[in-house]
């Protein structure tokens, strides 16, 4: 199945190299669609400089979808890795990798996408001076501890497990066995820049210029940005519409306004306050889908009343007293579901979710949480605080709806209150300061579609996003074996034994997945959600 | 009449660096802005320390305070998070605010003012009756129901415009917004010349311009009107700098990226450049419209006299 893809893809590359001639896959203009005609979608303010090893948001992360292809591409329906620009990506032992670049790609300004295009694109993200934020990404290749020591200047600017051996391959070493390694790289920060980009950063950044199917026409910083269809894009995925302009919308109510008043073709983020009207507003056009987030309640690990014995007790209790059924049906509209492990249903049952997991510790029972709690020796100070920050995401409407759950299980009032935040930054800042006292909200979006990406980064001993400080030998030693491990399937059933660890210990309380959802106008048609629930532009047809 | 201005011109400058600082300050409690822009993550060590020292957070604040003072004076307001100069930030958010504010003080100079006149020459008549009720409800109400409603009724139900505004942000498609931003100054504004012209209707000098047999309109016009609007131009003074940096509601419900976009953001963001770089403009519009009123005083009343 997936050799024969990859033949026809071969087929296409060559087709081009020798005709210079379009290669429309996938049934490309058929149907009602003008291929001519653009769209207007609502987007949101990127909050660092569009650089692909700099962007870790949504609406950042929209644009570089559009204008970037990687080695790998996960499939807009199914997430699976799928080799997009890679011919292969070869290894004997999971930590040397020979990687194979397609022939016949080219950025939009017409330079060629070679060997080097990735090499330096991936040593400038790794570069300390370079201030990138998602640096850490190439923390696994050899040599990333001298471009990007944890403290002090950096000793060297290239990393030096990366080495081009021809126009079209180059290896990675990596500082430890990593099998799904190649899985990794279809996230954005692994995309290859043009000389372009080193030679005038100011004028790239202003204008970025990629390799995807869509190519920048024009870039008003904080408002808008079009971006056309690039005629001569040589991948399978081209665009059928004419292009997309992307509008900055303050709040999303008012896109939800203009997309009624017909102003506006898509809005990705249908506003809570709205999803009551939505069915009688919009009918069928209407998307809500589950996306790769998993939103959880953390503990401070560092904090002795959550690190003692019994008080994982107390977690599976307060688990236990969150009637998460209710909350997601009433407050949410069903735009969330009740979570029952701490992965995400888009991995699905292959790559690793495992649906009831967290078996009765996430089922609502008041009664048995009262009694876990006090077998536990009950909520330490007699109360919980959830922290949260109140500036985004309407996180206040949930945490009272989850103190209120807890506090008529526990018939106790006072059990449980929210202590809010006034912003995000301020709210990090506390969480990396370790200034918690009890559980505080945690989301978590994926970075790519693999089970390892919702547990290493979350619960391995000092992990990036370890934000409870919660360590666990047992665990640590699965995700290290299972990174070991060659052979796709067992490394997902040894994950899932780590899952296993997490769950025992309840180190972190899952509440509900997420959606994400679209709504558009009547213009549109075959819109979709990828699992990180950005709409797959390329894919829309406007009429 | 220029010794008055030099010495508010130097007053000036101690209000500037007070404002200026407290503002400075106040962005510089609310805690580390880095830890915001790695997302639900730690911001590794190394990165966080790079970023620190290049928007000069590491070192001490009166020092932060000083360095950017000394920049503003050469007309560098620093750069935001997102790379841009904040100065360029300005260049597209403060003509937008420009226009909506312009808009706005036309509908309470224009409206306000026609209406106040009117009704305080009818006072207890069926006119003044019905304009006091009808302001009284625009008081009332919250600027955001009244800029929703209108923003569903004319954009969505009836399709007269445009329910948001787009980037570019022409005059006509700020009509609507400039009135909903403009409507409870334009109460205020219609209450202020009622009561104002109801009173010196019956001062000395109205009675003797009448007497002495000067037409009806240039007895309005030029006797009463002139120093009643005294309060009305404090008012709409003060009200100029409130309409730039106040706009945060009308601008979010129109999707105008205006200032009050910018400062909002700025503040989500813990944006210090962003935020105390607007702010010091707004600090300086605010001291010149009240110098302006101060000297449209003298110009109205002939009894007024600065030296």
């Amino acid at each position: 199945m997936r050799g024969a893809t990859h033949a026809g893809r071969v087929a296409c590359a060559v087709a081009v190299a020798l005709t210079a001639t379009a290669c429309g896959g996938g049934g490309g203009n058929s149907g009602s669609g003008d291929a001519g005609a653009v769209l207007s979608a609502s987007w949101g303010d990127p909050q660092n400089p569009l650089e692909p090893a700099n962007t870790n948001e949504v609406q950042g992360g929209k644009v570089l979808d559009m204008i970037f292809r990687g080695l790998k591409r996960y499939d807009p329906e199914t997430g699976e890795a799928q080799d997009m620009l890679a011919e292969s990506i070869e290894t004997t032992d999971s930590q040397n990798f020979t990687v194979t670049v397609k022939d016949g790609w080219t950025f939009s300004n017409g330079e060629k996408v070679t060997a080097k295009s990735f090499v330096d694109a991936w040593n400038y993200g790794a570069s300390l001076k370079n201030n990138q934020r998602n640096a850490y990404f190439f923390g696994y290749i050899e040599g990333y501890d001298k471009t990007h020591p944890e403290e002090g200047g950096q000793s060297a600017d290239t990393l030096s497990g990366l080495k081009v051996t021809g126009d079209l391959t180059f290896t990675v070493k990596l500082t430890q066995k990593f099998s799904t390694f190649p899985d990794t790289l279809g996230y954005a920060a692994f995309a290859p820049l043009p000389r372009a980009f080193f030679d005038d950063h100011d004028a790239w950044v202003a204008k970025p210029v990629g390799n995807g199917p869509y190519a920048v026409d024009t870039y008003a910083k904080g408002s808008q940005m079009s971006l056309r269809k690039w005629d001569d894009y040589p991948g399978d995925d081209k665009a059928r519409n004419g292009g997309v302009d992307l509008k900055v919308y303050t709040d999303n109510n008012t896109a939800y306004t203009d997309l009624l008043a017909a102003n506006l073709d898509l809005v990705d983020d249908v506003p809570a306050s709205q999803l009551k009207n939505v069915k009688s507003d919009l009918g069928d056009r209407y998307l809500n889908t589950p996306a790769g987030i998993i939103q959880t309640l953390a503990f401070p690990y560092y904090d002795e009343n959550w690190n003692r014995t019994g008080s994982e007790k107390v977690r599976k209790g307060l688990s236990m007293a969150i009637n998460r059924k209710q909350i997601t049906e009433t407050l949410f509209m069903k735009t969330r579901t009740p979570a029952t492990d701490w992965t995400s249903p888009v991995l699905g049952e292959d790559g690793g979710f495992q649906e009831g997991l967290c078996g009765d510790a996430c089922e609502y029972d008041p009664a048995g949480a009262k009694k876990l709690i006090q077998e536990g020796g009950g909520l330490p100070g007699g109360k919980v605080t959830l922290t949260y920050n109140a500036d985004t995401g309407s996180h206040k409407d949930w945490v009272d709806a989850v103190c209120n759950s807890i506090n008529n299980a526990l018939g106790n009032e006072r059990a449980c209150a929210g202590n809010p935040v006034g912003t995000f930054a301020d709210f990090r800042n506390q969480i990396t300061q370790q200034k918690m006292s009890g559980p505080f909200r945690a989301g978590w979006q994926m970075d790519y579609p693999l089970i390892q990406n919702f547990l290493q980064p979350l619960y391995y001993t000092d992990a990036s996003s370890n934000d409870g400080k919660w360590s666990n030998k047992n665990f640590d030693e699965f995700v290290d074996r299972a990174n070991q491990e060659t052979d796709t399937a067992k490394a997902v059933g040894l994950f899932q034994q780590a899952e296993g660890v997490v769950r025992d210990n309840m180190a972190a309380i899952p509440l509900w997945y997420q959606n994400g959802s679209a709504g558009w106008s009547e213009r549109l048609s075959d819109v979709k959600l990828n699992p990180f629930s950005v709409p797959v532009y390329d894919q829309i047809k406007v009429s | 009449m220029g010794r008055y201005v030099v010495r508010r011109l130097l007053q000036m400058i101690p209000v500037f660096v007070g404002a200026t600082l407290l503002i400075f300050l106040m962005v510089n409690v609310m805690g580390d802005p880095i830890a915001g822009l790695c997302g639900e993550r730690r911001c590794d060590p190394a990165t966080a320390a790079q970023l620190e020292k290049e928007f000069g957070l590491d070192k001490p604040v009166w020092q932060q305070y000083l360095t950017y003072m000394g920049n503003v004076f050469t007309g560098d307001f620093g750069t935001a998070f997102n790379g841009q100069e904040v100065t360029e930030l300005m260049a597209t958010a403060f003509p937008v605010t420009i226009r909506l504010t312009v808009i706005a003080i036309l509908f309470e100079i224009v409206v306000g003012i026609a209406l106040g006149v009117v009704t305080g020459l009818r006072r207890g008549r069926p006119v003044d009756t019905g304009v006091l009720l009808l302001t009284l409800v625009v008081i009332s109400v919250p600027t955001f129901v009244t800029g929703l409603l209108l923003q569903l009724l004319l954009g969505v139900k009836w399709g007269w415009i445009r329910p948001s505004v787009s980037s570019e942000a022409p005059f006509d498609e700020l009509i609507l917004p400039g009135l909903v931003l403009a409507s409870v100054s334009l109460a205020y504004v219609t209450r202020l010349t009622r009561t104002s012209i109801a009173e010196n209707r019956r001062s000395d000098y109205v009675r003797t311009a009448v007497a002495k047999g000067l037409p009806r309109h240039r007895v309005i016009t030029r006797h009463l009107l002139r120093t009643s609007l005294i309060p009305v131009v404090t008012f709409i003074g003060a009200d100029i700098g409130f309409l730039m940096g106040g706009a945060i509601v009308t601008e979010r419900i129109f999707n105008i990226h205006g200032v009050g976009y910018q400062i909002y953001q700025g503040i989500l963001r813990q944006n210090t450049q962003t935020v105390v770089g607007f702010v010091t403009v707004l600090v300086l519009v605010f001291l010149v419209a009240n110098l302006v009123v101060d000297l449209l005083y003298a110009v109205l009343d002939p009894r007024i006299r600065y030296a």
